[in-house]
């Protein structure tokens, strides 16, 4: 499966929004998620599919104005 | 002492986090400004960075309040989304309503905006609305539940203070008990006084302050300019008149013709 994560083609592993980013390094990392342009919310990635061709961005707090 | 959806603010400076030259300049400023509300965005997060992990400490480290932005929005879907996401991460109902109209001045596209609005106050946001000096768009965000409006003083970034001192006053003058937080566009300190003299209850500052020469100074100076632009406010200001009126009694004036 490649999925879009931030605009990268990646090959994960596994399948689950969850542990997809925990094999991507986001382990305990304050993110929010959005698959397709959808909000995911924390409690909902474990259970969450991923598919091929899926787009996932991971936002993190930044500098803003 | 302002209120903003029921959360009392001492300082009517906000700052924006964005442009510093580093993370201490940044720390510096903010604790210069006396601000007590800082502007923040989401972006995307790299899993071997993590350099937002990084930033968000470093806010946490400053106690203030954040309001997080949703800059770069183009739609009403793409703020919709940002919205929740940025409610998930920073905990907060609070939003800065951005929805961009315009690549060159930044113009909000106040159709998409009062549309974004109305359904976020609907899920129990607190929304600031980045608006123009409009004041039936202002009605329609009223509408839609907003209880603060930012209004721009310019475009973003440009440093050119109030374009449209009149339609800033006809808004204070409409809207008497909305909180008007100016938004975007001020470059020097006087410009925030003017806001403030004017009636508006708080400036967002960022890039006068960030891309200053010495952003800290810089930083004082407003907070400096907004306590006295406010305190002229309550003070009450003369009109402005087109001819001379002696300040000096004219009565007792020796006559040494």
């Amino acid at each position: 499966m490649r999925i879009l994560v931030n605009g990268v083609w990646r090959e994960p592993g596994a399948a689950e929004l969850g542990a997809v980013l925990e094999e991507f390094g986001y382990r305990g990392a304050v993110v929010s998620t959005a698959v397709n342009g959808e909000f995911v919310a924390t409690e909902a990635r474990a259970h969450t599919l991923l598919a091929d061709g899926d787009r996932v961005e991971v936002l993190a707090p930044m500098q803003g104005g | 002492m302002l209120q903003l959806y029921g959360v009392g603010v001492g300082s009517r400076l906000l700052l924006g986090t964005a442009r510093y030259s580093s993370p201490a300049v940044l720390t510096e400023a903010v604790r210069a400004s006396r601000t007590e509300i800082v502007t923040v965005s989401l972006r995307r997060e790299s899993g071997g960075e993590r350099s937002g992990q990084a930033f968000w400490a470093l806010i946490r480290e400053l106690n203030v309040r954040v309001l997080p932005n949703t800059a770069g929005c183009h739609s009403v879907k793409e703020a919709v989304t940002t919205a929740h996401m940025a409610r998930e991460v920073f905990g907060t109902p609070w939003i800065k309503l951005e929805v961009i109209g315009e690549d060159d001045t930044l113009q909000p596209d106040v159709f998409g905006l009062t549309e974004a609005a109305r359904i976020l106050c609907a899920e129990g946001f607190e929304v600031f609305p980045y608006t123009t000096e409009d004041l039936v768009v202002a009605e329609r965000l009223l509408a839609a539940g907003c209880r603060v409006l930012m209004p721009w003083g310019a475009p973003i970034g440009s440093g050119r203070g109030l374009n449209n001192l009149f339609g800033l006053r006809t808004l204070r003058a409409h809207f008497a008990g909305v909180a008007l937080i100016i938004d975007a566009g001020l470059g020097v300190p006087s410009h925030a006084a003017q806001a403030l003299e004017t009636g508006c209850d708080a400036v967002l500052v960022n890039t006068a302050v960030a891309q200053a020469g010495n952003p800290v100074l810089m930083a004082a100076a407003f907070a400096q300019a907004v306590e006295a632009g406010r305190t002229a406010y309550e003070a009450g200001a003369i009109e402005a008149r087109d001819f001379a009126s002696p300040s000096t009694p004219v009565v007792g004036t020796a006559f040494l013709r």
